[in-house]
């Protein structure tokens, strides 16, 4: 008997999103097999996970809190990969989005006092613009230099979290400790529980004007990738770039201004963090939103509103993991899904064979 | 099936496969193939793409395992599990795209593959038996020389060499005339002469039906995965024959061709100097020009900077000196001028340069149009607008495709060239650049590109044509130009099939003759 990889003609359209859903229960079992070895129970487990996340409003508008920054850094990611460019600095991206915001605080670039409908605004264009300026270093080098962006985006991760730790524990810190003192309250994104005394079921609810950043973002990505001529050069470009070469688009151009969205989304997710949830900039803003944003974007197969509901299912782990014993397992989880998708990719192309050798007939 | 004289039946077979059937889902490529091949002999397998011709060949090197049916070598059952299998019993193949290392030499790519040596390299010992070898056959190689320096030709004789010294005893070369010039040709023929008469044996994949009846001792016929003639004599069958057998039709090449006067100056490339790919001069002070109206042909041996030249006209090499379409010189602009100025571009590497393999059918139909109404609405992109028009020319082109919606890879090779062509063509261009526009396809659908090169000289269009087919060229072109090392070497004003040796002695650099 043998076992081999045949290439499959034309795969079906089910079959890529069947495969990305097998790939994630597989993942789950995996993770439930490894909780069973170190004698916890699976089936408690992701119980709990669930009623950790999903449980009643409260946990579930949690569960929206943390899914924010992942939407935004996932479209960031999403929007890159489309053109084969593989941006793996959106977590750099979004420290430096973090750190514009609370520049226009902490500098600061308004005056006390501002009413919260000018401050919002110019610390939304102050953080895109920041991550826009990260993303666009990677992208000028790449498109007039050839430089490989998957070098410069990772190490400018590394750039970025030394910059916020160098104000932190600097110029912004409050008292010596690595953190800013605490934004005024015109500098904070709407919560639903500041509407409280208009609604009462909202009272407690931490979800923020963040989360409609993020799905504008997403809507408008969604018609921008279909519906425009942009998303069509797009498409060409990330299919074969010398057929676009051929059909007359300037791929640097593109290269630069999709890098600069791509960075500007992720730095909208550092704003939306800092002005919706933490009120302040400190050294550990990020647990790794723009890392888990590759995952989100390679599960959600690039696409905008996929990105969101594949943001949902890993904010639903991430709010988890606080809850669970040992904590390490939604983290191990995202990995064995990362692990599972790839290899689902091959399955794609290939189907397995399994049988002896064909007999021959006479 | 296979009925050959008897007195000749006790010519001992090389390889015999009988009853072989393969399917890929969807197609069945190869339907209870019968096929043998005599020791001794050039055995040539011609037919249209997609007739299972390569399935089968792939079956017999062993890159393939049959669904059923089965290959004796040598009147022993074998059963290849790979390619490495099918050189150990002396069956070898050399593909189409070559598999050799560009920056190693012919004596390091020989030895790739091999278990040998088991530890020390002895170069200089490999080289001298390459060497012998390669006289032995009258193939002329320097062992010593990097694969990144030699010509395709060159290179074929090496692929040729490399199977040879593993062993092979049956050579299967798959359309090995393709990218090769008349002298060439001439060359490896001797070649091909020489190896059965120490008693190899060659099996010669084609669809050329000149060639094949000028080489060959025995033909075998393949149309849509079965076998339509087996081990005929060509000296018993008339092209027309052949043509019938591969097509399934009668195929008359009856080009609608009207005198057309050449009408303004369209193209004029003025003193054009370029690189090619690597850094070399390709192009050397080129000049020439082409008018409305009028299908100027480019002869030229892989590699002479024909290639080049085309990416020169369109945009996508930069260059020195001037290109000038229509009044305007767009010499080392972006392609957007060249598009702008109604330069369209069949390309040589269709589905590298000409077409976006994984999108639809529609977004590589309307590659030229998108960036003007109805296609696009300001900013956005009508998606209806884009269909209508992949519709259109789905239907107009016949293009054979289960839906416009289907992505682009899965068309044939002939489909995706008239998705080409239809692009392009009905993009109205003032010049159109065609390279190889017939590269590769069958003989039914050479006819229609053919027709629609015609039909675009007869609406005033100016074309460049760039093929290694002369025949195609004296066929078409008005103007037949000779590029070699760079330059126009020479110029034929009004072809005949009496140029051909004039012209292939200048696509080889030869003086004097013309």
């Amino acid at each position: 008997m043998i076992i081999r990889l045949e290439p499959r003609g034309e795969p079906p359209r089910w079959l890529s999103p069947l495969l990305t859903i097998a790939a994630v229960i597989v993942a789950l079992l995996v993770g439930a097999v490894v909780l069973a070895f170190v004698g916890g129970d699976p089936v408690k487990a992701y119980l709990h996970i669930v009623k950790a996340a999903f449980g009643d409003v409260g946990v579930l508008s949690d569960t929206l809190v943390k899914a924010t920054p992942l939407i935004l850094t996932g479209l960031a990611c999403a929007l890159a990969f489309r053109m084969r460019l593989w941006n793996i600095g959106a977590e750099g991206q979004f420290l430096l989005g973090a750190w514009g915001a609370s520049a226009v605080v902490l500098f600061p670039l308004l005056p006390a006092g501002t009413p919260s409908f000018v401050v919002i605004p110019v610390m939304m264009v102050a953080g895109a613009l920041a991550g826009a300026l990260w993303g666009v270093i990677p992208g000028v080098l790449r498109a007039r230099l050839g430089v490989n962006e998957i070098i410069t985006t990772l190490m400018l991760n590394y750039v970025a979290l030394a910059w916020i730790q160098f104000w932190v524990f600097g110029p912004w810190s409050e008292g010596g400790f690595q953190q800013t003192a605490p934004f005024p309250k015109e500098a904070w994104l709407p919560r639903l529980t500041d509407f409280a005394k208009t609604v009462p079921a909202f009272s407690g609810l931490t979800t923020h004007l963040g989360l409609v950043f993020a799905l504008v973002a997403a809507a408008a990505l969604s018609i921008a990738v279909s519906r425009t001529r942009w998303g069509y050069e797009m498409r060409l470009i990330g299919d074969n770039a010398r057929a676009a070469r051929y059909a007359g688009i300037d791929i640097a151009r593109y290269v630069i201004v999709v890098f600069a969205i791509s960075g500007a989304l992720a730095g909208l997710a550092g704003m939306s963090e800092v002005g919706g949830v933490v009120h302040r900039l400190q050294d550990r803003i990020s647990p790794g939103y723009g890392f888990t944003a590759i995952i989100i974007a390679y599960l959600a197969r690039l696409g905008p509103w996929r990105v969101v509901l594949a943001s949902i299912l890993f904010g639903a782990l991430i709010l988890a993991g606080r809850e669970i014993q040992p904590s390490g397992v939604p983290a191990m989880i995202q990995g064995v899904i990362l692990f599972c998708l790839i290899a689902a990719e091959a399955l794609v192309r290939y189907r397995i064979v399994i049988g002896r050798r064909a007999p021959s007939a006479a | 099936m296979t009925s050959a004289p008897i007195d000749q039946a006790t010519i001992p077979l090389a390889i015999e496969a009988v009853g072989i059937i393969k399917s890929f889902p969807g197609v069945l490529a190869n339907d209870h193939v019968d096929f043998d091949v005599r020791a001794g002999e050039i055995h040539a397998l011609l037919g249209e793409n997609g007739a299972g011709k390569s399935t089968l060949m792939n079956v017999l090197a062993g890159l393939y395992q049959p669904d059923s049916g089965h290959v004796r070598v040598d009147g022993r059952d074998v059963a290849f599990r790979s390619p490495r299998d099918a050189i150990a019993a002396g069956i070898g193949m050399v593909h189409q795209h070559f598999t050799l290392v560009p920056s190693q030499t012919v004596a390091e790519n020989v030895l790739l593959g091999l278990d040998r040596p088991r530890f020390r390299l002895d170069l200089r010992q490999t080289e001298k038996e390459v060497g012998h070898l390669a006289a032995e056959i009258g193939l002329r190689v320097d062992p010593g020389a990097r694969v990144w320096q030699l010509s395709v030709g060159e290179q074929q004789r090496v692929e040729i060499i490399k199977m040879l010294f593993h062993g092979a005893r049956v050579l299967i070369l798959d359309e090995p005339t393709a990218v090769l010039a008349p002298q060439e040709i001439a060359d490896l023929f001797a070649t091909l002469r020489s190896m059965v008469a120490a008693g190899r044996s060659v099996v010669f994949i084609s669809h050329k039906l000149g060639e094949v009846l000028a080489i060959a001792d025995r033909l075998t016929v393949m149309r849509g995965g079965r076998v339509t003639a087996a081990g005929i004599d060509p000296r018993s069958v008339t092209r027309a024959d052949l043509a019938r057998l591969m097509v399934g039709r009668p195929v008359l090449e009856a080009l609608q061709r009207t005198a057309v006067e050449p009408g303004r100056v369209v193209l004029s490339v003025e003193g054009v100097s370029a690189d090619n790919d690597r850094g070399l001069p390709a192009l050397r002070d080129a000049s020439l020009q082409v008018r409305a109206g009028e299908i100027v042909g480019i002869a030229a041996v892989a590699g002479n900077g024909q290639s080049e030249l085309a990416q020169v006209i369109t945009g996508l090499r930069t260059c020195t000196g001037r290109v000038v379409v229509d009044g305007r010189d767009i010499a080392a602009q972006p392609a957007r001028q060249a598009i702008d100025s109604g330069v369209a571009h069949v390309p040589e590497d269709r589905a590298g340069v000409g077409s976006a393999p994984n999108l639809s059918l529609v977004d590589n139909l309307i590659l030229r149009r998108f960036r003007h109404p109805p296609v696009a609405r300001g900013a956005f992109f009508d998606t209806r607008a884009a269909r209508a028009k992949a519709d259109e020319l789905r239907g107009a082109y016949a293009i054979s495709a289960p839906t416009i919606d289907a992505p682009a890879r899965i068309l044939s090779g002939g489909n995706l060239q008239r998705l080409i062509l239809a692009r392009e063509i009905d993009s109205a261009p003032t010049l159109l650049v065609a390279v190889q526009p017939t590269r590769g396809l069958d003989v039914g659908a050479i006819e229609g590109v053919h027709q629609l090169l015609l039909d675009l000289r007869a609406k005033g269009t100016a074309v460049l044509l760039i093929s290694e087919e002369l025949d195609e060229l004296l066929a078409l072109a008005d103007r037949i130009l000779v590029m070699y090392e760079g330059q126009v070497a020479a110029e034929f004003p009004a072809p005949s099939s009496a140029d051909v040796d004039a012209i292939g002695l200048h696509m080889t650099g030869g003086e004097g003759a013309a």
